[in-house]
């Protein structure tokens, strides 16, 4: 049986399509709708007046400009950090031959699944005792490496070939040099998808900014939409729905750009 | 070699230590310092008073955690999260596998497009679709209780109803979640020979026979692992009912995480990491599971 004489599949699946990604839909042309309009019995899809209401009092009259600055400045830096000590972690472990190695090698794989609710009560107290409360390298800080980036990055190295690098060594580059020179530039696929995965990470994580972060100028974006909608002043939706639109569509545009490479990460990775 | 082999190595050494130093010692301040530092919290009275003078705190044993199996908050909060994960990880396995079935083999066109529109929401912020589900869910105006109403169903008050809060929570998870356990089974999917497929054709079974009998043996490494990566996850779901449903109503949602959370709002230092302690073991043991099963398997 060929796929040809089952073209009624397109059916069940369509209106699957339709209704996983409807929600999105729905988010981003509310965002353009007035208030009566969100409310209204039934509810409508296509704004009857569109307006940017909503989100010029978004930047306007709550500082969402703000938050996003912070959710930006922090998802990069702990992006950067991720590439770049992750991968010497990964190269160290793949390709060289050191005292501890090994007890490295397994503490990083003990920890790969270790929750943030474990750990943000001590850690709260660290960086309140550190003087970084409400700042925002208490934010990057504790996420600049991970046990799930140097693995990553370790398995893609350990594949690369060792002519390669021994190439570089009768050169008489050093260990440091081979890395910057040699490894570093053969690791597209794998720091694509690492950077892909933290920056996304990153840019969602919710716990911990939510503990850290408690004046409004730390803010990131998810913090801001989450208590905002949880607050005790009346709550405007068109602004929900816009600040709903602000946290999502950055990311789906980047998303889309890279889907293909992500995508192929995810399924070699099996984590999200 | 430029160098004679003594050095050489000296020299690997070095560049190594170099290289894993700021993991180390990132790792070492930030990861390994507080899982120790919460284990220690937990069998004291710690508050957050106690800030500033970590270790003028009194020692009370294993009272904390006598304390959480007996708070009947925190024994609802624990049966709410069971109830998260038994019904939502095999529900969003459910959606993923037959989702990844259809695209890998009841398609020939438009593979790639459903693929990408089902992960969509993936990527997504938890707080951005909670906020957006909240309305969504809505009793009176909701866009699902107006779908149900074309097809003549009156849809429940979900986030309004002790019964039906839960249930609403696990779908919002399941389509959000559904999308990466959908990508790596169509990657188990596609290790699956067509030769076995197409002996087993010949041989007259049909479609459904060749699912259960040869797709579901090879695919049960992938789905065990999916099924456990999905439960840890679950296990400390948290937003969810934090923008939808700040834990009820009647507490009908409040979560082992979310709990917690609470509580160290509160300022109760050590009674939160005796929790947060506890969902760690739940993890711990889910996780040493999976590594056992894997080693039978292979």
């Amino acid at each position: 049986m060929t796929a040809k004489n089952r073209w009624w599949i397109y059916v069940p699946l369509t209106v699957a399509l339709v209704a996983v990604v409807s929600p999105f839909a729905w988010m981003v042309l509310g965002s353009f709708k007035g208030e009566g309009e969100i409310r209204r019995n039934p509810p409508t899809w296509v704004p009857e007046a569109p307006s940017l209401d909503n989100y010029t009092q978004l930047f306007s009259r709550l500082q969402f400009g703000t938050y996003f600055l912070n959710s930006a400045v922090v998802a990069v830096l702990v992006t950067a950090g991720n590439l770049l000590f992750c991968s010497m972690v990964g190269y160290a472990l793949a390709k060289l031959e050191f005292r501890g190695k090994r007890t490295l090698f397994v503490i990083v794989m003990a920890t790969l699944m270790i929750p943030g609710v474990v750990t943000f009560v001590p850690l709260y107290v660290l960086v309140v005792n550190a003087g970084l409360a409400n700042s925002l390298p208490a934010l990057i800080l504790p996420f600049l490496v991970s046990p799930f980036g140097v693995f990553l990055m370790r398995q893609f190295i350990v594949g690369l070939p060792g002519e390669l690098l021994d190439a570089g060594r009768v050169d008489g580059a050093g260990e440091l040099r081979i890395f910057a020179r040699i490894v570093l530039p053969l690791c597209g696929p794998a720091l694509a998808t690492l950077g892909i995965l933290t920056f996304l990470g990153s840019w969602n994580n919710f716990l911990w900014p939510l503990v850290v972060a408690q004046q409004e100028s730390e803010y990131t974006l998810p913090v801001a939409l989450a208590l905002y909608s949880t607050g005790q002043n009346s709550i405007q939706y068109g602004l929900l729905l816009a600040g709903a639109t602000i946290v999502v569509v950055p990311v789906l545009l980047v998303f889309l750009v890279f889907q293909r490479r992500f995508i192929e990460g995810i399924a070699t990775t099996g984590i999200k | 070699m430029s160098l004679p082999a003594p050095a050489r190595r000296r020299g690997v050494e070095r560049a190594a230590w170099g290289l894993i130093l700021p993991f180390c010692l990132l790792f070492l301040v930030f990861t390994a310092w507080p899982v120790i530092q919460s284990l220690f919290m937990s069998v004291t009275d710690t508050r957050n008073r106690d800030l500033r003078t970590p270790f003028a705190v009194e020692f009370v044993g294993l009272e904390n955690y006598v304390q959480a199996f007996t708070d009947p908050l925190f024994r609802t909060a624990a049966a709410n999260t069971a109830y998260f994960v038994v019904v939502g990880v095999p529900l969003t396995l459910v959606i993923a596998l037959a989702a990844a079935v259809v695209l890998d083999k009841g398609i020939s066109r438009f593979r790639a497009f459903f693929r990408l529109g089902f992960y969509t929401p993936v990527i997504t912020s938890i707080v951005a679709v909670a906020v957006v589900w909240r309305f969504l869910l809505q009793d009176e105006y909701g866009l699902i209780n107006t779908v149900l109403g074309w097809f003549g169903i009156t849809g429940p008050n979900w986030l309004g109803d002790p019964d039906w809060s839960m249930p609403a929570l696990i779908l919002m998870a399941a389509w959000r979640n559904f999308g990466t356990a959908m990508i790596i089974f169509l990657a188990g999917l596609q290790a699956v020979p067509a030769s076995l497929h197409e002996a087993a054709s010949i041989d007259g079974a049909g479609a459904f026979s060749r699912f259960r009998h040869i797709t579901l043996p090879l695919l049960r490494p992938t789905i065990l692992f999916v099924s456990v990566t999905t439960a840890i996850g679950y296990l400390q779901f948290f937003e969810e009912p934090y923008v939808m449903t700040n834990g009820g109503p009647l507490n009908s949602t409040i979560s082992a995480s979310m709990y917690t959370y609470r509580q160290f709002g509160f300022g109760n230092y050590g009674y939160a990491s005796a929790m947060s302690y506890l969902i760690f073991v739940v993890i711990a043991v889910v996780t040493a599971l999976q590594f056992r099963l894997l080693r039978e398997r292979s």
